[in-house]
């Protein structure tokens, strides 16, 4: 991700990634600001209408990203989830949690808007396509994660569990979805497969880009903004904490 | 033997303790005294590993418990605040299945005179379920004469026993210790165990 | 190590023999369950065929999942799973002798009156042998996820629901080979692929769930 060039053992304490988060939080944004702009004006303007599907196919600039951070943000979670267990660092846990919630957002997102997309298409909000299937399981995946979380009340065990939880889930994602897709091959006739959509102009892939790498800076912001959140309630008690209480005062 | 170093452990936000360190020899007694919530349930748990400290660490044998944990394990009773007993299995039943758990295979006429040995004759063959408290404690506390392990760990043994159990659960100890064991025990009760060393970790004071 | 399996497994099976109803609530709500979707749809013997396997299959983890809750949370209250941990032995053995004593008490049950539920459907004979099949295959690995599950929600509130919504959709790549062997078999396709991927579903599951649990209980216990 976008942090890969910090040293992240000098930043892997709560206490000092805080304040850098903080300093992180405006740029990010409005790097996601910017690129949301200029990818929404490529999605709507710029790109050529489709002849085969008129206006309606915009709708992909916004499902296919989300649809990719969906899965993105579920393996990235679980990846700090898995670090969060092995080396014990509060950090990666609360970060595991702070993706959660954004990576059931763009879940949600990709379902909405395939529905919105399914109806002039297909002529259904819903059909039990491999994809948009695997999508909702996923999306059943972030609900149990949030949930088990939430109700364990000692924090550390809540992140523990669900970060185990999440490793399980990203063992099971490639399988689900292989049964999936296999299922729904030999069920043929309900479904219409989204490979046989038409081939991309490029101005079409630089929208597509556009509007994931906005998502992607999105992201970020929203996780930092969430985990600074996270370590003011986990550390409370710490004096590092109280002083930037007494600080603000 | 057993050395803690500068435990901690945080329950919820709360910090239960802190630099908790002793280190124990065979023979050697160990209270862990404090008041209701100070910790001493945890630190017991931490002791046997099924706690992590959230600082400092826990060396048996100059080794950490959680690298060596089967050897260590090998050498550890553990009997905590419940009996850990099937009220659906008898008595004999439930002694031998705990025991072979823990890595002892116990004859049906040796786990009989461990249950005789706590003064249950005739309660061998009875589901636990209809012994009262105090005979339940003794049904876990029979395991302490079938085990060949040094250190036992022991969260409140004296609570609903009797005058004469009490008595017997305290030669046990006292015997256990004379022949190089450890015992690390927390206790609200007044008794006087007779050992070589006699060790105190309070834990108000942190 | 395998005594310390066999004595697991031993305890459970005594514990389960000396709880008998609890055995026969599941197997009981599977053959209710069944029965309903009749009742639901109407009793046309074509549609009836048509869903019958995965009816039978759907009704088949919801029991088990309603038994899941016992796996770990009576052991949990009385204090004997913190004994089994502190067991030299490695834990996800135990945790294995549990699980295959579980599937023993409630999987075996299932599969052995899923023929009785097959014929009410009127599904050929043929039908019923591959269900039977998938079921033998499919069930135990449903426990082995299901343990996972549940060792995460031990002791949590409203665990028995949460544990649902943890363990269902891992389900679902064992509800749709176990389901999907039947259909092929009926429609004449052959069941084999779908039999032989059910069959690797419960060896991935052999391997990584009990040592998946172990650790989750170790963090429940924590």
């Amino acid at each position: 991700m976008a942090f890969a060039g910090i040293n992240w053992f000098k930043y892997s304490s709560p206490a000092s990634f805080y304040p850098v988060a903080g300093k992180m939080i405006p740029w990010v944004a409005s790097v996601a600001v910017i690129l949301a702009v200029i990818g929404l004006y490529f999605s709507f303007f710029v790109a050529p209408t489709d002849y085969q599907q008129g206006e309606a196919y915009r709708i992909m600039f916004i499902h296919v990203p989300a649809a990719w951070m969906s899965m993105f943000i579920y393996v990235v979670m679980a990846g700090y989830a898995a670090m969060g267990l092995i080396f014990n660092t509060r950090l990666s846990a609360m970060m595991a949690s702070s993706l959660a919630p954004t990576g059931a957002l763009f879940t949600f997102v990709a379902l909405w808007t395939g529905a919105l997309w399914g109806k002039p298409m297909w002529g259904a909000w819903w059909v039990w396509d491999a994809r948009l299937t695997t999508e909702l399981i996923l999306l059943f995946l972030y609900i149990g994660f949030m949930s088990l979380e939430a109700a364990i009340d000692d924090p550390r065990r809540a992140s523990r569990s669900s970060g185990l939880l999440a490793i399980v889930g990203v063992v099971n994602v490639p399988i689900i979805y292989f049964s999936v897709k296999w299922w729904n091959t030999l069920h043929q006739g309900a479904s219409i497969s989204f490979d046989k959509a038409p081939s991309m102009a490029s101005t079409m892939l630089t929208a597509m880009l556009l509007m994931t790498f906005a998502f992607w800076m999105y992201t970020i912001a929203m996780v930092l903004y969430r985990v600074r959140c996270e370590i003011l309630e986990r550390e409370r008690h710490s004096e590092w904490v109280m002083a930037l209480v007494e600080e603000r005062k | 033997m057993l050395e803690a170093i500068n435990l901690a452990a945080v329950r919820g936000d709360r910090r239960l303790f802190a630099g908790v360190g002793f280190s124990l020899q065979g023979g050697d007694l160990l209270y862990v005294q404090g008041a209701n919530g100070s910790g001493k349930t945890t630190l017991l748990r931490m002791l046997c590993g099924l706690v992590i400290p959230e600082e400092g660490k826990i060396l048996w044998s100059q080794e950490d418990i959680r690298s060596e944990r089967e050897a260590y394990l090998q050498s550890l009773v553990y009997l905590g605040h419940l009996c850990a007993l099937k009220d659906d299995l008898t008595g004999l039943e439930n002694l031998r299945i705990t025991e072979a758990l823990a890595g002892e295979e116990i004859s049906e006429p040796r786990a009989m005179a461990a249950l005789q040995g706590v003064g249950l004759n005739g309660y061998e063959d009875l589901p636990v379920r209809v012994l009262s408290q105090g005979q339940r404690r003794r049904v876990a506390l029979a395991r302490l004469a079938l085990t060949q392990a040094p250190l036992w760990i022991l969260d409140e043994p004296f609570t609903a026993l009797d005058k004469a159990s009490v008595g017997s659960l305290k030669t046990r100890l006292e015997d256990h210790l004379e022949d190089g064991g450890m015992v690390i025990l927390t206790t609200h009760q007044e008794i006087e165990i007779k050992a070589a060393v006699i060790k105190q970790v309070a834990l108000a004071e942190y | 190590m395998l005594a310390v399996l066999r004595c697991v497994m031993m305890r459970d099976l005594i514990l389960a023999v000396r709880r008998l109803s609890d055995v026969l609530t599941t197997l009981f709500f599977f053959v209710i369950v069944v029965s309903l979707f009749p009742l639901g749809v109407g009793p046309e013997i074509e549609v009836l065929r048509m869903i019958a396997p995965g009816v039978v299959w759907v009704a088949a983890i919801l029991a088990s999942m309603l038994a899941l809750g016992r796996l770990f949370e009576n052991d949990y209250r009385d204090g004997t799973l913190e004994q089994l941990l502190l067991s030299p032995q490695p834990l996800s053995l135990l945790v294995l002798g549990k699980v295959m004593a579980h599937w023993a008490v409630t999987g075996v049950p299932l599969v052995l009156v899923a023929p009785l539920l097959g014929m009410q459907f009127g599904m050929s004979a043929q039908g019923i042998g591959v269900l039977l099949i998938s079921l033998i295959l499919g069930t135990p690995a449903i426990s082995l996820i299901g343990a996972v599950g549940a060792a995460l929600t031990l002791g949590v509130r409203g665990g028995g629901v949460l544990v649902s919504l943890l363990v269902l959709p891992l389900y679902i790549p064992v509800l749709i080979f176990g389901a999907g062997a039947v259909e092929a078999s009926v429609s004449g396709l052959g069941a084999e692929a779908h039999l032989s991927l059910l069959g690797a579903i419960l060896v991935l599951a052999l391997c990584f769930a009990p040592w998946a649990a172990a650790a989750a209980l170790r963090i429940s216990l924590d």
